[in-house]
């Protein structure tokens, strides 16, 4: 495989920041040595998911060209992100990738009118001329969303419930007829009984317009019900990345066990499991700085060795594990 | 006995600008009962009245908002509060803190930045109660930490050096200095991810357990009602949709609104394509006619539309507001 094909090719990409004073302060690495890529021909839905503070964010910044790596690079469609340097350059690559934001409320300005976005995305973007011309643009990637320009023409957010306002947000990130869409918690902020209609937004957008889809999220169900893959992240790393079926289905990595038994399902059959006590760790940035696996302070399994050393990078089946268990390829826990 | 009655409330937002009035209203004609020793859970979707509801009954009312009618007691042991007419003074001095206390979202937002932990305890501490002996002080609150199983070593960190969900149960170490009668806590696991939820959600059942109070807990996931909760309240546009223990609500709900909230969302390892209700949640300052659910209600009958149905009771402990649903003969 050569990288040409690959729509998203992220290579050992390293985020360090330097927090704390002048002199003394501390390195916090956000995202540790993490690849992954997207291929170019089948689009797919990939999620990252995983706690707050363990680097999603961090990673999308860096595919959104917002924040160049330490170490490892970006390429987007075989071009180093690095080497994007004019802003003419800047806007094409804007207009592959898109990103859909967390609060809908927070992404529009609340004193401006919800289409006025759209038009100028499309004219910015040179999509249309003027505004007549971009009316029917509008209108198409409305459509896309289930909305239709006169149904938010001339209004403001506060006039749209959150889920139609998430919608035209994404309205606004398929204009410029984006390959990839980055969506950082897209749905948390919607009111429940409406969030299902931005879940299946995205997965109606992957099969109709072969858009492919960075979900990040740390709602596991949501991931499971649309995502094709996944890559689950702790403290910078992702610790286990694979088919969403074989991961959730069958997790490996201990953290990914701890995860999935945590989700809290609407019955009460699971209660008492549910409330078996766990450990949490006191500071983040304790466990940034741990030496060996992130998890080893919180690991049910550990040994000697995940203490000393980061873990390898394990291939077990389709599916990749940062774990000393299963150090054997055997996709069975050693002992 | 209960520890708190609350019957008929209708709390409003009367705003008036220009002469145009406007009434929003919140909370309208909500009664139920907090028992002693239980976890409460409220549910619903945001403006569904769920904060001005706690905000009432913890006594925080100022306008605009306002009580327009019904009661609010509490039975506190022997000290009985009524909280629509009591006095500024008197909620400061021995309701607030001491018999109520509150668990809020955003525990960034409760701890000063600039201030280590034990100086927020120091001041709280202090505005209810003078702290006469410092060392006392920090014996008590040290013993305090222990008995909720946090590490001591947090008094003496700064809020950023901790993480979301030791932030969070710090704000619940807080809340539980006085060992109050009812603690409030809103939506305290928002913004965590699932297992520091789940840590921080054992710690409230724990305490609860521990010192036998009352846990009104509210939050939109059902997942974690169905979890924690003792019996569960589902709110709709400012009015009690269903009421029942957790179990009757989980197996058998009976209202439309309630049956959406449990099978809309997908559980870990479902692909089968889940739908949205139709419309939005409404607008509380000009609510739908008769059942305010109606305009989205899969199971809409003409009755509906022009008659609010009433909280009734069909099985033991277990009330439902909808016309589809039956009066028991109990």
């Amino acid at each position: 495989m050569s990288t040409t094909e690959k729509l998203l090719d992220v290579q050992h990409v390293t985020v360090e920041f330097h927090i704390g004073g002048l002199l003394g302060g501390l390195l916090l690495v956000a995202v540790n040595d993490i690849s992954f890529s997207l291929d170019g021909d089948r689009p797919e839905i990939f999620t990252l998911a995983g706690e707050s503070g363990s680097g999603k964010t961090t990673l999308s910044r860096l595919i959104l060209r917002d924040l160049e790596p330490t170490q490892g690079k970006v390429l987007f469609e075989g071009r180093d992100l690095a080497t994007i340097r004019k802003r003419s350059e800047f806007k094409e690559f804007m207009k592959k990738v898109q990103p859909v934001f967390q609060n809908p409320f927070e992404t529009f300005s609340p004193l401006r009118r919800v289409d006025a976005y759209l038009v100028d995305t499309a004219v910015n973007f040179g999509m249309a001329s003027n505004r007549r011309e971009s009316v029917q643009i509008v209108d198409d990637a409305l459509g896309n969303v289930g909305l239709s320009l006169e149904e938010v023409s001339r209004r403001y957010p506060h006039e749209l419930s959150g889920g139609q306002v998430q919608r035209v947000s994404v309205a606004r990130a398929l204009i410029s007829h984006p390959k990839l869409i980055l969506a950082d918690e897209p749905v948390s902020m919607v009111d429940a009984s409406l969030r299902m209609e931005i879940v299946n937004l995205f997965r109606k957008l992957r099969d109709e317009q072969k858009v492919s889809v960075i979900y990040i999220t740390h709602d596991l169900a949501t991931a499971y019900y649309i995502s094709d893959r996944i890559g689950i992240m702790l403290r910078g790393y992702i610790v286990e990345s694979g088919p969403v079926e074989d991961v959730l289905d069958r997790p490996l990595h201990p953290y990914t066990k701890l995860l999935k038994e945590s989700v809290p399902e609407p019955t009460t059959k699971e209660r008492e499991s549910w409330a078996k006590p766990i450990e949490l760790g006191t500071t983040e940035v304790k466990e940034y700085g741990r030496v060996g696996c992130k998890f080893a302070g919180r690991c049910p399994q550990v040994m000697d060795i995940c203490r000393q050393a980061d873990p390898p990078d394990v291939q077990v089946g389709l599916r990749m594990v940062k774990c000393y268990l299963y150090r054997d390829n055997s996709g069975r826990p050693a002992t | 006995m209960t520890l708190l009655g609350v019957q008929n409330l209708c709390a409003y937002y009367r705003t008036e600008i220009y002469g145009i009035s406007r009434t929003v209203r919140a909370v309208d004609g909500v009664s139920f009962d907090l028992l002693p020793d239980e976890i409460y859970g409220v549910a619903g979707e945001s403006s569904c009245g769920k904060t001005t509801l706690i905000k009432v009954i913890s006594g925080n009312i100022k306008p605009p908002l306002k009580v327009n009618s019904g009661s609010i007691n509490y039975h506190f042991g022997t000290y009985d509060v009524d909280m629509v007419h009591i006095s500024q003074e008197e909620l400061r001095r021995t309701v607030r803190w001491k018999e109520i206390s509150y668990v809020m979202q955003g525990s960034m937002s409760v701890l000063n930045p600039v201030r280590k932990i034990i100086r927020t305890f120091e001041d709280i501490v202090d505005t209810h109660e003078r702290i006469t002996d410092k060392k006392k002080f920090l014996e008590k609150t040290r013993e305090h930490i222990n008995r909720l199983g946090l590490p001591t070593e947090i008094l003496d960190s700064y809020p950023h050096q901790l993480s979301g969900g030791m932030r969070q149960r710090v704000a619940i170490a807080l809340a539980t200095v006085f060992q109050p009668s009812l603690i409030i806590a809103d939506e305290p696991t928002t913004a965590l991810d699932v297992v520091v939820q789940r840590g921080v959600l054992q710690m409230i059942k724990d305490i609860q357990a521990l010192s036998n109070n009352t846990v009104l807990l509210v939050t939109h996931d059902m997942a974690v009602h169905a979890n924690v909760a003792d019996r569960v309240m589902i709110m709709y546009a400012g009015r009690i949709a269903e009421e029942a223990p957790t179990e009757s609500i989980f197996n058998a709900p009976l209202h439309p609104y309630t049956q959406h909230l449990i099978r809309s969302l997908p559980t870990l390892g479902e692909r089968s394509t889940k739908a949205s209700l139709r419309g939005a949640p409404p607008n509380l300052a000009n609510p739908p006619s008769g059942c305010r659910f109606h305009v989205r209600c899969p199971y809409v009958m003409d009755v509906c539309r022009t008659e609010v149905p009433d909280l009734v009771p069909v099985r033991e402990n277990h009330r439902v507001a909808c016309h589809l649903v039956k009066e028991a003969s109990l």
